[in-house]
């Protein structure tokens, strides 16, 4: 089945909650209600005509004015994919968990905690994944800024030409 | 002696920590194991210490600039990172590869992709105590990392592929070399399999070690060769076929499970000999039928592809890797995130650690064949 | 010296801080802690083709036991503090080589947020080797400057006498 059939199943299963559908080549995807993500996501995996029995990749995108989690539906028995997003906000962005249904959503999840600084709601283990359990911020964000230093280790290395030059002038 | 023998003889629980200098080969990974004597309780993986900010760094560098940064993602087997960051820009920009510059890819990532392979198999061999395989394997390797070398002048972090193509036609004379590496293959790999796939050793350590099923494969997501162990037929070169892949004829081996379990790590090793065949078969063919012409495609120094985004797949050594950017239509890619193997493996250990020895946790993390740049990127 | 002379050929005499140098540069015995892409690149070094333990470069699993610690590859922040955790293990003396440009100076990570730019913010470095990543050609350079350095070193060199700081 073509990714445009499978949102247009699904607006016709779930109405409202899928709030739009983008046909922007080259990939299509489908806007849904945060609320009703899980929902959607069950009905995706566990009907026999669709099956998509393996979430390929879940990330999440900042947009400066929003957070988008973006995920990469795949059939193993029909081989076809869709992609669904839902939209947050950028204060306090949460949406519940999908890793009752997929189980590889549990990393991506903590991946996408510990990047972009979505919380997941009913996650089992949300936890830092990457970088230290003590880092400021979430690097992903398009205004996160660098700290100075890490633990007494300074995180910029001064350029040998800006040394020199410094050096000339004294 | 008073009591029975389990009130006696009852062990307090330990906490073991195992990493990240481990001195097993796959890079800084560590583990925090809870273990009953020697039989694990679980294995909490702890990632993250090369996490080297990759996906943001793309967004500074632009299109063009970020393809070395592409090698350092999985620097094992650099040319399918390569080819997928170049395949998801042609398909943001509608570009297409002239059919000679098809061909250097797969030439290049097939090659590389033996070369993966035997480094995980001797990697394997030196976990599991045995010094010998490792040797063997890369002595091959070396041998790889000489014609890739000649080819385009690195012998790990290749930068060989551009957008729209790859950076030079094949060396004069390379053509002959590479055939004559690939009669010499054939025979090692039956001789690496006379001493060591099919050594009882080999066979008792790695059989019935941590079975998957099938259904827990997909549901973790695992790929490629992983995936392909547990009895689940799927080869994006096959089944999502890209490049010039359809031109050439090679089979998807999948695990059998006749030396223990479907999808235990014997069939995860054995997974990875079958493919350096097929991948063999694929080179002879591409070898002799390569087409003439070009095999870089005109394409813009200042490279702005159209707003959009899109996800690519390309088989890598380790798996079905998946390339997702959005443009914006500005020079810097807006966000880029790789999809890896090697991420979705080390997922499903801590399920599948329950229940197994201390020791055999190296196997399982072995035959997996997780690299920690790609877990953590 | 007129010693020499006096003895047969079998004889060889030598300083002992050269002897004791020349014991230690021919057993150096490294830690196997292999961190991003250069460690492949370590490991093809002790491989079959350059072959590293023909200076008596050996792999050891613990720090505890070695003398040489190879920084191979990118030094992540949150790894920086393990790797000063693993240097303040090994016994003295010990040396440090840095391989490739992620561990000299950050190399091409250095617009990353979470890697240390240059591994001697955390420890003192004896040998840089350059390279993206080194060959094992350029790390087993890198291993002989090593030696050579060994070798300069002084043990027995009696301090300075009093008198003699006087004048």
């Amino acid at each position: 089945m073509e990714p445009l059939q499978i949102y247009e199943r699904l607006k016709e299963r779930f109405g409202e909650r899928v709030l739009e559908t983008v046909e922007k080549k080259p990939d299509p995807f489908a806007v849904v209600d945060p609320g009703a993500l899980v929902e959607i996501c069950r009905y995706l995996c566990d009907g026999p005509e669709l099956a998509m029995d393996c979430l390929s990749n879940e990330t999440g995108v900042d947009y400066k004015d929003h957070i988008e989690v973006v995920y990469h539906l795949f059939s193993y028995r029909h081989r076809h994919g869709a992609v669904l997003k839902v939209k947050l906000p950028r204060e306090n962005p949460q949406v519940a968990t999908v890793e009752g249904v997929w189980k590889s959503a549990n990393w991506m999840e903590r991946e996408i905690f510990d990047l972009v600084g979505v919380n997941f709601e009913g996650h089992s283990d949300l936890r830092r994944i990457l970088m230290p359990e003590d880092w400021p911020g979430h690097p992903l964000r398009k205004d996160f800024v660098e700290p100075q230093e890490y633990h007494g280790i300074a995180t910029v290395r001064e350029s040998p030409i800006v040394r020199l030059d410094r050096q000339k002038k004294k | 002696m008073s009591g029975t023998a389990e009130q006696t003889l009852r062990a307090e629980e330990m906490t073991l920590n195992m990493g990240p200098q481990h001195p097993s080969t796959h890079g800084v990974l560590r583990f925090v194991i809870r273990a009953d004597g020697e039989v694990l309780r679980e294995a909490v993986p702890d990632v993250g210490y090369l996490h080297r900010s990759i996906e943001k760094i793309a967004e500074k560098v632009g299109y063009h600039g970020f393809m070395p940064y592409t090698d350092r993602v999985d620097y094992v087997c650099a040319m399918f990172t390569n080819q997928g960051w170049g395949m998801a820009c042609e398909k943001l920009a509608g570009i297409e590869v002239p059919r000679r510059g098809e061909y250097c890819r797969v030439i290049a990532a097939e090659f590389n992709r033996i070369a993966s392979h035997l480094l995980t198999v001797g990697v394997l061999g030196m976990d599991i105590g045995a010094m010998t395989p490792f040797l063997h394997a890369l002595r091959e390797r070396e041998m790889i990392n000489d014609l890739i070398e000649e080819l385009c002048g690195a012998r790990l972090t290749f930068n060989y592929m551009r957008i729209g193509g790859v950076a030079w036609d094949l060396p004069p004379g390379w053509r002959e070399k590479a055939l004559a590496y690939l009669e010499h293959l054939d025979p090692i790999l039956d001789e690496y399999n006379a001493l060591i796939s099919y050594n009882k050793i080999c066979i008792q350590r790695l059989a019935n070690v941590a079975p998957i099923s099938r259904e827990d494969a997909i549901n973790y997501n695992l790929a490629g060769p992983n995936l392909r162990a547990c009895g689940v037929k799927w080869d994006v070169r096959k089944d999502l076929p890209y490049s010039v892949y359809p031109d050439f004829e090679f089979d998807v081996p999948i695990g059998h499970g006749q030396w223990g379990t479907l999808g235990d790590s014997m069939d995860r090793y054995m997974m990875r000999i079958y493919e350096m065949k097929e991948s063999a078969k694929i080179l002879r063919q591409a070898l002799t039928r390569m087409p003439d012409g070009p095999v870089l495609a005109k394409v813009v120094r200042n490279f702005r592809p159209l707003a959009g985004e899109c996800q690519v797949r390309v088989e890598s050594a380790r798996g079905d890797q998946g390339w997702y950017v959005v443009s914006d239509g500005s020079g810097y890619p807006w966000r880029v995130h790789v999809r890896t193997g090697s991420f979705a493996a080390m997922g499903i250990i801590q399920k599948l650690s329950r229940g197994l020895m201390i020791a055999d946790l190296v196997v399982l993390i072995a035959s997996l064949d997780v690299i920690a740049p790609e877990i953590d990127r | 010296m007129p010693l020499l002379n006096s003895l047969p050929d079998y004889v060889l005499t030598t300083k002992t801080d050269e002897l004791i140098n020349w014991m230690r540069k021919s057993s150096i015995w490294y830690m196997l802690f292999g961190l991003a892409c250069c460690a492949i690149e370590l490991m093809h070094t002790g491989g079959p083709r350059a072959d590293i333990e023909r200076f008596g470069v050996t792999p050891r699993a613990s720090a505890r036991q070695s003398d040489l610690m190879i920084i191979a590859g990118t030094l992540t922040l949150k790894m920086a503090l393990r790797t000063r955790l693993l240097y303040d293990q090994m016994p003295d003396p010990k040396y440090v080589i840095s391989m490739g440009s992620c561990s000299n100076c950050g190399g091409l990570f250095q617009l990353a947020y979470s890697v240390c730019d240059g591994v001697d913010k955390v420890l003192p470095v004896d040998v840089y080797v350059p390279g993206c990543p080194p060959r094992p050609e350029a790390l087993t350079e890198g291993l002989l400057k090593l030696q050579e350095k060994i070798m300069t070193e002084r043990w027995l060199a009696k301090a300075p006498r009093a008198k003699e700081q006087a004048a």
